[in-house]
């Protein structure tokens, strides 16, 4: 998919969630929201981008919840 | 003349049902609440009292005198229909004096019609001749009628004004006033030279009539009536059905007559009894049934291997066979996921059910979204965020109890007519009105309504307006402490509330972004927080906006603040485009969720849809429709089956839908006519309209209603019966012979329709979900003793702006609507007459910009955005601000959403109709201009498939 717009809506969920959540909490909102939301391999799609170029575009928060995606997806693919 | 099998008991019941009193008429005991009318009364006891100037939606009038009773103890003859009762009143609704008098009346009446007047098309419901009957006169003693003649209005494409029938007994003009509230008629003249007049006497297709047909129903003669009584004859049958086009889903008896393949609609009658509109009805719903017979039906099943193809007929069983084939072909070749549904808001919810259930079962994955993505997505997000349910809180008959009604973002005489019409009533009352619109919608000011503070903000500022008006009601200290202290949590409370009360979101702050005058905001706020009960409606000019789920989640927050919650009069109401938005919502359409909104992850919920369907269900979300156009265009989605819905005209950017479907192998489409998007499908399977099949519809207030068969389907099955087809030939067999058995299933495994079926929907006549053990009828109001998420939950509600932004290339915003006589993409309303009332899209642009670019009315514009291009005529309006364009999208010449970019909601993907950057020129040629954006779309295409290999 479109990678420029996965990093828009990554960027626009984090947007809300900057002050929609509480500060501890912003970044599992957001990871939590593409979780429920985002079918899977678009999730795949913004994680292998961050992994190969530290998700350039994204937002610090996006940033964040992208890498709390990615860490997940290792744990499970190791599992 | 009012539905064959209706008894009108002559007056209104009282609205607020007083105590009961018993009374006597004609030695019967009769009960009836305070504030009945002997009328009604007598007439709920199986008595009729001759009448013909009152009729039970209209307030008694007594002006016929035709009603006359003795009543003991009184003096002279009073008029039944205007005298209420009182206890121990004993009344004679017969005797030798009431009937000199009666007939005395009637022949007066009978004098002034033509000789003829029994014959006319009325015949048997003709009201005078019950009367006739009734009190015994048969013809006029009278020598030859005094009237002068007069000619005859059939400028409405659907009724006729014939006054030589007419009794100027007013009924219509008081049915447009007090029931629709257009005020479009009046009597002129007096004595025997009175006449209904249109306007000033203008013919009705002229006049200010938006042609509801109120006042044709309330007509007790021939002299307003339908044309297609008179062309096809007295109806023979009724059934009751309901209305397939708005949200407002209003209960209808279909009248026909014929039987089985020959069975003709002779006219669409408002159901008296229906709980969502009480008798009344719109333009669309009354008389633009015509589409289910238009000869553009297409009734074979089509199918091509190429989209370059010409189409072929084929039989069911071959398009079943083949459309089955690819699907498993291309799962075969591309993955399980690499097929999809969309299920349509136009459907029952049975067979949006049926579809979800066909994608996630047979096809084995949860690639199913709505139509409703495109419109009230972000309705269900921001509600189930704030209050725990993601649907409207109240019932209609709310509205009769508020007393501050704020409309944002809606346009109800136009969108949701028959709802604008109890909501107008209510505003006559004296209920105070604020809207917030970019445009000057009708409702802002209309005949004997004037909305007290109009907001009128610039397009894609709504979240900033709110957060404006929530800063009035906290730091003026007029929140309701007590009740969110009760009710809410309380930590993202005192979050939300320091936030409102940040300087930034002032009104004063703000109004460099909204464009409004801080003391208009203050002004609002004050009167939405003190103003007694505050009612929010709200359409898809919040919804469709890259903040559109921030902006219901802002209107929720505003109602728990102010303690405008949980109670008749108040509460935060979604007004549903489509007739089935609510509906389709819920059967569970969207990729992440289950029926009654569960999602797919929570492994409780699926063991249970595993175990009733036996087989096993993804637990990740699906992809949505944009993502689906996504995946398709990097060739990872390949295969699509579209029940109900053309997504080609009716989604953004036009160029990226047709260039992802252009890229797929199989698109199948199934619907009434070859439409928009079947000219990019390989499958196409023939639909049946409302009136061809059984179903349910659920409306803005979540009310189930039944769609009743008035006719077997022109095609030869159901929608639901040919989902199941499809099933089956995927090695997946569904076995229902009724799509009453489909709501047994769907109530089995949905928590809030567990008490649902169809046997309760023919007792009840609807019901309002939830409905379970705990609310075994249904419910009305929500979030009644506490929200259903537990405690309500405040979100902070950061402005944010679109990305979508004028510059010096597009410095006009666009922003879209539609309009009464016309019906979303309008595949329906632009195959009957409607289109005598909107032949076209037009484009309203303000005087100024129109003067600085040369533009006069009725000139062809070019709009051009960074999506695309357009041509349509212009309409000089002031309804909108300098710097903003407004145009609705039924017809597909304009391709309004070839120019709408795919800049969507944050949380929901719903794509941002409601503003778009764009600039407007006058251009000469309007067919030039088209010729040019058609070979820029075909290049479009071309190069999406060159960027897809497997298709080269
Ligand atoms: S059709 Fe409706 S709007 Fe028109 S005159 Fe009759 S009641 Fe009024
Ligand atoms: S279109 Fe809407 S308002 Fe009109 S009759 Fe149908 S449901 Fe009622
Ligand atoms: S019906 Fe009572 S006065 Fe006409």
């Amino acid at each position: 998919m479109n990678i420029e717009l996965l990093v828009k809506m990554a960027n626009e969920i984090s947007l809300f969630f900057a002050s929609g959540s509480a500060p501890t909490q912003a970044a599992r909102d957001v990871a939590t929201h593409m979780k429920r939301f985002w079918e899977p391999r678009m999730r795949r799609q913004i994680v292998t981008y961050y992994e190969k170029g530290q998700g350039e575009g994204l937002n610090d928060l996006a940033r964040e919840a992208v890498a709390l995606l990615a860490a997940e997806a290792r744990l499970s693919n190791s599992a | 003349m009012f539905a064959i099998d209706y008894r009108d008991c002559g007056t209104p019941a009282p609205r607020d049902a007083g105590a009961p009193v018993t009374i006597d008429i004609d030695g019967k005991s009769v009960t009836v609440p305070e504030g009945t009318s002997v009328m009604r009364a007598a007439s709920l006891a199986g008595i009729q009292v001759p009448k013909l100037c009152a009729t039970d939606t209209l307030k008694a009038f007594g002006s016929c005198r035709l009603c006359l009773v003795e009543i003991e103890g009184r003096k002279g003859y009073p008029a039944s229909c205007t005298t209420l009762v009182a206890p121990g009143m004993k009344i004679r609704t017969q005797s030798e004096k009431l009937a000199a008098l009666r007939r005395g009346v009637l022949d007066l009446y009978l004098s002034d019609q033509p000789p003829a007047w029994a014959e006319s098309p009325a015949k048997g419901h003709n009201e005078l001749e019950t009367v006739a009957k009734a009190v015994g006169l048969a013809r006029t003693t009278y020598g030859p009628g005094r009237r002068r003649p007069a000619p005859v209005d059939d400028s409405n494409p659907y009724f006729v004004f014939d006054p030589q029938y007419c009794i100027v007994c007013s009924r219509c003009v008081r049915a447009c006033d007090e029931v629709q509230g257009t005020f479009a008629l009046t009597v002129q003249g007096r004595g025997y030279d009175s006449k209904i007049a249109a306007s000033e006497g203008q013919p009705f297709l002229e006049s200010e009539c938006v042609s509801c047909g109120a006042c044709v129903e309330a007509c007790p003669t021939a002299a307003l009536i339908e044309k297609s009584v008179i062309r096809l004859g007295e109806p023979q049958r009724a059934v009751i059905t309901t209305c397939a086009y708005c949200g407002v889903g209003c209960s209808f008896e279909a009248e026909t007559r014929g039987s089985g393949a020959a069975t003709e609609v002779v006219r669409m009658v408002p159901n008296r009894d229906g709980d969502a509109n009480h008798g009344h009805a719109c333009v669309k719903g009354r008389f633009a049934y015509g589409y289910a017979t238009h000869p553009d039906r297409q009734l074979k099943p089509l199918l091509r291997a190429s989209i370059r193809d010409e189409w072929r007929e084929a039989s069911w069983e071959e398009a079943i066979a083949y459309a089955a084939g690819e699907i498993r072909r291309i799962q075969g070749k591309y993955g399980r996921d690499s097929v999809g549904g969309i299920t349509s808001s136009r459907c029952s919810n049975e067979e949006a059910f049926l579809v979800q259930k066909l994608v996630r079962a047979a096809f084995g994955t949860n690639n199913v979204d709505t139509c409703a993505r495109v419109c009230h997505s972000p309705t269900g997000y921001g509600l189930k965020s704030t209050l725990g349910e993601s649907a409207g809180t109240q019932a209609f008959t709310s509205v009769a109890r508020a007393d501050v009604i704020l409309v944002i973002g809606a346009n109800p005489t136009d969108g949701h007519p028959v709802f604008a019409s109890q909501i107008k009533r209510r505003l006559r009352e004296g209920a105070k009105l604020i809207v917030i619109d970019p445009r000057v919608i009708d409702l802002v000011r209309s005949p004997h309504i004037a909305a007290d503070i109009h907001l009128q903000l610039q397009p894609g500022t709504n979240v900033a307006m709110l957060n404006a008006l929530a800063h009035v009601v906290v730091t003026e200290g007029l929140t309701k402490d007590d009740y969110v202290a009760e009710r809410c949590e309380a930590p993202a409370y005192q979050r939300w509330k320091a936030f409102v009360a940040e300087e930034r979101n002032s009104p004063e702050t703000m109004a460099a972004i909204t464009g409004v005058p801080a003391g208009l905001v203050r002004r609002a706020a004050r009167l939405y927080a003190t103003g007694g009960n505050g009612a929010i409606y709200y359409g898809l000019g919040v919804t469709e906006h890259s903040q559109g789920s921030t902006a219901v989640m802002g209107l929720a927050n505003l109602a728990m603040a102010t303690g405008n919650l949980g109670r008749e009069g108040v509460g935060v109401n979604p007004l549903r485009g489509q007739n089935n938005v609510q509906g389709s919502c819920d059967m569970g359409s969207f990729p992440h969720e289950f029926t009654g909104y569960r999602h797919v992850s929570d492994s409780a919920v699926r063991t249970l849809f595993e175990r009733d369907w036996g087989v096993q269900l993804p637990a990740e979300p699906g992809l949505r429709i944009p993502n689906m156009f996504e995946a398709s265009l990097d060739g990872s989605f390949r295969a699509l089956y579209v029940q109900g819905e053309d997504i080609v005209q009716s989604d953004p950017n036009t160029h990226h839908v047709t260039s992802a479907l252009a890229a797929m192998e199989c698109v199948i489409v199934q619907d009434l006519f070859l439409n928009e998007t079947a000219r990019f499908a390989h499958v196409f399977l023939p639909g049946s309209s409302f009136l061809e099949k059984d179903g349910t519809f659920t409306n803005a207030e979540r009310r189930i209603s039944r769609v009743r068969k008035v006719m077997p389907p022109r095609a030869g099955y159901e929608d639901w019966q040919v989902t199941m087809l499809l099933s089956e030939a995927l090695g997946y067999p569904m076995r229902y012979t009724h799509p009453s058995e489909i709501m047994d299933e769907i109530a089995r495994l949905t928590p809030t329709f567990a008490g649902v079926s169809y046997e309760k929907l023919d007792r009840l006549g609807s019901i309002q979900w939830p409905c379970n053990d705990a609310a075994p009828d249904g419910t009305p109001t929500m979030h009644v003793h506490q929200f259903v998420r537990g405690k309500g939950r405040f979100y902070v509600t950061e402005y944010v702006p679109t990305s979508e932004r004028v510059n010096s290339r597009f410095p006009l915003i666009l922003t879209t609507g539609r309009i009464l006589s016309q019906y979303n993409v309008g595949a329906q309303t632009r195959r009957t007459d409607n289109v005598l009332w909107h032949a076209e899209d037009l484009l309203e642009i303000h005087p100024h910009d129109a003067e600085v670019r040369g533009i006069a009315e009725g000139d062809w514009v070019g709009m051009t955005s960074r999506a695309g291009e357009t041509v349509l005529r212009a309409r000089i309006s002031d309804r909108i601000a300098p710097g903003v364009v407004y145009t609705t999208f039924h017809f597909p010449q304009t391709q309004a959403n070839v120019v709408t970019t795919e800049n969507s909601d944050w949380a929901t993907n719903c794509p941002e109709y409601k503003v778009t950057a764009v600039q407007v020129v006058r251009v000469s040629q309007a067919d030039a201009w088209r010729e040019r954006t058609a070979l820029e779309r075909s290049l479009h295409e071309t190069h999406a498939r060159a960027r897809d290999p497997a298709h080269a």
